[in-house]
């Protein structure tokens, strides 16, 4: 059976981890090659680099760090940030990534993502969406969160929009729920599960993870295929084995 | 790790075919201390002693490019331990309905999309459980518990050359082979511990 998947998602600004709350104030928690070796010796499933201000100072990734990160590490790995272009994923990919995710970009121009696609195959192009619930009572999407001096409300649905990734050739959606980020009290189960039912490609959850039993409601309420998370890592909240020993215990397919 | 035969270092050449997974798998063999020549030259592929055909993509645009570099008939005539990675794998069949693709046809046998049900995603993508169906070298010291991960949409249906098997809406071959050819649709290079015990494995056929 597959597993669920557990993703440390690593914020990467000017070649340094970093987290911030709600996308603000980011505090540096380490370094690149460091923190993805320590995720991978205690059992992530896959690790996410998002390079957040990229897309804002309208720049691809810096490939040096995923090169090095490709040659230690063993297990899978996304890149985002700031990838424009079918050369840009190229480069990323051929550095050693797994997988490139698209964001900003792709609502710039949405046919990035049907380049992509047929470029390298729909497994390797993760489209990630970051969606807000507006007052009245629509989730929209939010492009440049990197940087909030940047970040642009769209008129866009999140829900269309993650219909439209997925025609065009998402292989695997990430599904940030801004309203829930960074505060720790639990991923956003309504939105994930209204989008699971909508999302036939890989869903990951991400935002508000703040203990365990939010992973355990998070697979088994909104039914996603991987549960990304930042803060609690980093800072040691959660342990990474402990997690997936109680997942295992609670009926949780996952890899120990 | 020392990978000797008869005080000669064994030589692995990685087939350049245009896949982006090729820095990876490199970097994988040059962990277990084999540093593998990235090549599409016929008379190095030719003399290797391993041969790994890596590959990211489709089917279509990997034959056409294999055909392009003048190989299909060399990789159909090597008599060396040959392993396919992904989609190097599924370009060892016959016949692959992504793209209806014929392919090198070393392993009788055709690639078909997952079916589509509730439940169950295509693209297939994570960590999945390998269940040995035969007892061969390639599997040595494979646990019962062990996963790789996978990526694919498209996979080789159970057959007389499974060595061992995933489900994933049924069961279909994780790891095939048949004579000197061999086959792992899961990517061993990103496989932790378990992909790094695989890949030794083949290393040492």
């Amino acid at each position: 059976m597959l597993s669920r998947r557990i993703i440390p998602c690593l914020d990467v600004r000017d070649g340094q981890v970093v987290k911030g709350v709600r996308f603000r104030d980011h505090v540096v928690m380490g370094e690149i090659v460091d923190l993805a070796w320590r995720y991978r010796d205690e059992g992530a499933d896959e690790l996410v680099f998002y390079d957040i201000t990229a897309s804002p100072e309208g720049r691809s990734v810096d490939r040096t760090w995923v090169e090095k990160v490709a040659r230690v590490i063993d297990i899978p790995f996304c890149v985002a940030g700031g990838i424009r272009s079918v050369d840009e994923a190229r480069a990323v990919l051929h550095a050693g990534a797994d997988k490139i995710s698209v964001n900003s970009p792709a609502l710039e121009r949405p046919e990035l993502i049907d380049e992509l696609a047929a470029a390298f195959g729909v497994q390797c192009v993760v489209v990630g969406i970051d969606s807000l619930h507006d007052a009245d009572g629509e989730w929209r999407v939010r492009q440049y969160t990197g940087d909030p001096s940047k970040t642009r409300v769209l008129p866009r649905g999140t829900l269309d929009w993650m219909v439209e990734a997925q025609q065009r050739g998402a292989g695997e959606i990430v599904l940030n729920c801004m309203g829930s980020d960074g505060v720790r009290r639990g991923y956003d189960l309504d939105q994930l599960s209204i989008a699971r039912a909508i999302c036939h490609v890989p869903l990951v959850a991400s935002g508000g993870a703040g203990a365990p039993e939010h992973f355990r409601n998070v697979f088994v309420e909104a039914d996603v295929d991987g549960a990304l998370a930042a803060s609690v890592f980093h800072a040691g909240i959660i342990a990474i084995p402990a997690l997936k020993r109680y997942l295992s215990g609670q009926g949780v397919p996952v890899r120990l | 790790m020392d990978f000797r035969s008869g005080g000669v270092r064994v030589s692995v050449v990685l087939v350049d075919a245009g896949g982006t997974n090729i820095g990876s798998v490199r970097y994988a063999l040059q962990r277990l201390g084999v540093d593998a020549a990235l090549t599409s030259d016929a008379a190095t592929i030719r003399g290797a002693d391993k041969v790994i055909l890596p590959g990211v993509g489709a089917a279509g645009p990997g034959m056409a490019r294999l055909r392009e570099l003048g190989l299909v008939e060399l990789l159909r005539l090597l008599r060396q331990p040959v392993l396919g990675v992904c989609l190097g794998m599924q370009l060892l069949c016959a016949h692959s309905e992504e793209g209806d693709t014929e392919c090198l046809g070393v392993i009788p046998a055709t690639v078909r999309r997952f079916a589509e049900a509730p439940g169950v995603r295509v693209p297939h993508m994570g960590w999945n459980q390998l269940r040995a169906e035969r007892v061969h070298p390639l599997l040595a010291g494979l646990g019962d518990d062990d996963q790789a991960y996978f990526v694919h949409s498209y996979a080789v249906p159970v057959c007389d050359f499974t060595l061992a098997s995933t489900d994933h809406a049924g069961a279909f071959s994780a790891v095939v082979a048949r004579a000197n050819f061999h086959g792992m649709q899961f990517h061993p290079e990103r496989s932790g511990a378990v992909g790094a015990r695989l890949l030794k494995n083949f290393l040492s056929l």
